[in-house]
């Protein structure tokens, strides 16, 4: 996967996560699909500007940990996907919470 | 909050890709060009963009193509910051139309 | 100063047809001008800039991975640099991912947001890239959109979708096709179409009549551009 970064975050790769089910007002960019879903942290990408603060013109800092959080997509849609296949996504740190769960609840 | 109309990964109903493309018009080009320059000139950032294409009205962002909703964002962000007027810009395209006219 | 109304190039419509949006990007353009906001300049750089880069730019990272095991390892490693290499300017790229297919896995890029694509690499997006249908089912139905574009896995092979939510840009490595061992950089680089590195299909398995990558889509002559507007050309 390439270079990842030693970063002060608070996940590693392997780390067992769930994405926060947050619905507030603001430039999001977690997406929808993902909230609420438990996965892993298979890259660290590094540090970054909040993209949050940016979008209303502000500067985004403190910068914020960005993570790859890989999901089974039958974690994510069901059963019906294909047994081997995976969702990535680019998530902030402050999306993320640990997560002691093999599956997480599917929501549809 | 709902969830907004851009983030659509997931969505049932969607149907086949249409693989067919586009040669870009002038007008494409020149919205793409001028995005480019104001995000190289620090004048906006992408983020704040995406954010203006997201303030968008949820029908009419299914109904404009891609480079309509790149240039109400760029007019939505420049008037944001003060930088144009809606009726500047109002009256500059009533000047162009009087010249463009009937063929 | 420009004048909005010169003569149109072909295939536009006549200004006075433009769509409500489409007419104010030039009405736009000229006050940021006026007004000391953006250069004339400005402007062709960033047109020379976008058709400077196309999917042709890939191809030749993508050969030369096929051929180099050592260049494929810094071209995971270290993206960026690997452009640099190559004579390719990546640096507009916050942080660069390759993924590298293999015959048990896939990777496939979309994004679901908005139209997040490495365009210094590969220039601009396809339309299907940045379509409603196309955002909706990839994360969810990555196997019948590759189905649509000609490429049918076996369950046993994964498939790895990267939604780009964030300021890092996927290029998929490709897997290189079987029976090209002896085949030369250039002839490789032909078989690697844009598509493959979006990763919604495989690479070609034998060179095409018309090379792909080729395309002038990205480099049309431009009317407000090219026909005496602009002082630098």
């Amino acid at each position: 996967m390439g270079r990842a970064v030693n970063s002060p975050g608070k996940f590693k790769p392997g780390d067992r996560v769930t994405v926060k089910f947050e619905d507030r007002p603001g430039h999001l960019r977690t997406p929808w699909y993902i909230r609420g879903k438990s996965g892993w942290i298979e890259r660290v990408h590094g540090d970054f500007r909040n993209p949050e603060s940016l979008a209303f013109g502000r500067d985004g800092l403190p910068k914020k940990t960005l993570y790859l959080v890989a999901f089974n997509q039958s974690d994510v849609w069901g059963k019906r996907a294909a047994p081997k296949d995976k969702v990535l996504v680019d998530i902030y740190e402050h999306w993320l919470e640990s997560s002691t769960q093999e599956r997480s609840e599917t929501h549809e | 909050m709902p969830r907004g109309h851009h983030d659509i990964g997931g969505l049932p109903g969607a149907g086949p890709i249409d693989q067919s493309e586009h040669s870009l018009s002038d007008w494409e080009i020149l919205a793409d060009a001028v995005n480019q320059a104001l995000g190289a000139k620090g004048v906006k950032r992408t983020d704040e963009m995406r954010r203006a294409r997201e303030e968008i009205d949820s029908a009419a962002y299914r109904d404009m193509t891609y480079y309509e909703r790149w240039i109400a964002s760029i007019e939505a962000i420049l008037i944001e910051k003060k930088i144009l007027t809606k009726e500047e810009i109002d009256r500059k395209l009533a000047d162009f139309e009087t010249k463009w006219g009937e063929p | 100063m420009n004048e909005a109304g010169s003569a149109e190039h072909g295939h536009d419509h006549p200004k006075h047809e433009l769509s409500h949006y489409a007419k104010r990007i030039y009405a736009i353009r000229d006050l940021l001008i006026e007004k000391g906001v953006i250069s004339e300049k400005d402007i062709q750089c960033q047109v020379e800039y976008q058709e400077a880069r196309s999917p042709a730019n890939g191809a030749k990272l993508v050969a030369r991975a096929w051929v180099d095991t050592d260049f494929k390892g810094r071209l995971i490693a270290d993206p960026k640099s690997s452009c640099a290499e190559m004579g390719i300017d990546a640096t507009a790229i916050n942080e660069f991912v390759v993924l590298e297919n293999t015959e048990q896995v896939r990777h496939m890029v979309v994004c679901t947001l908005c139209s997040c694509y490495p365009r210094p690499i590969l220039g601009r997006p396809p339309d299907w890239y940045k379509s409603f249908n196309y955002r909706q089912r990839a994360v969810v139905d990555p196997r019948g959109v590759m189905r649509e574009f000609g490429l049918n896995l076996p369950d046993d092979v994964e498939v790895r979708v990267h939604d780009s939510t964030a300021d890092i840009r996927y290029l998929v490595l490709p897997l290189r096709p079987k029976g090209t061992e002896s085949w030369s950089e250039a002839d490789l680089a032909k078989l690697v179409t844009r598509d493959s590195m979006i990763g919604v299909m495989d690479p070609l398995d034998t060179i095409p009549e018309i090379a792909p990558n080729t395309s002038t889509r990205n480099s049309p002559q431009l009317s407000f551009v090219v026909r005496g507007m602009c002082p630098l050309r």
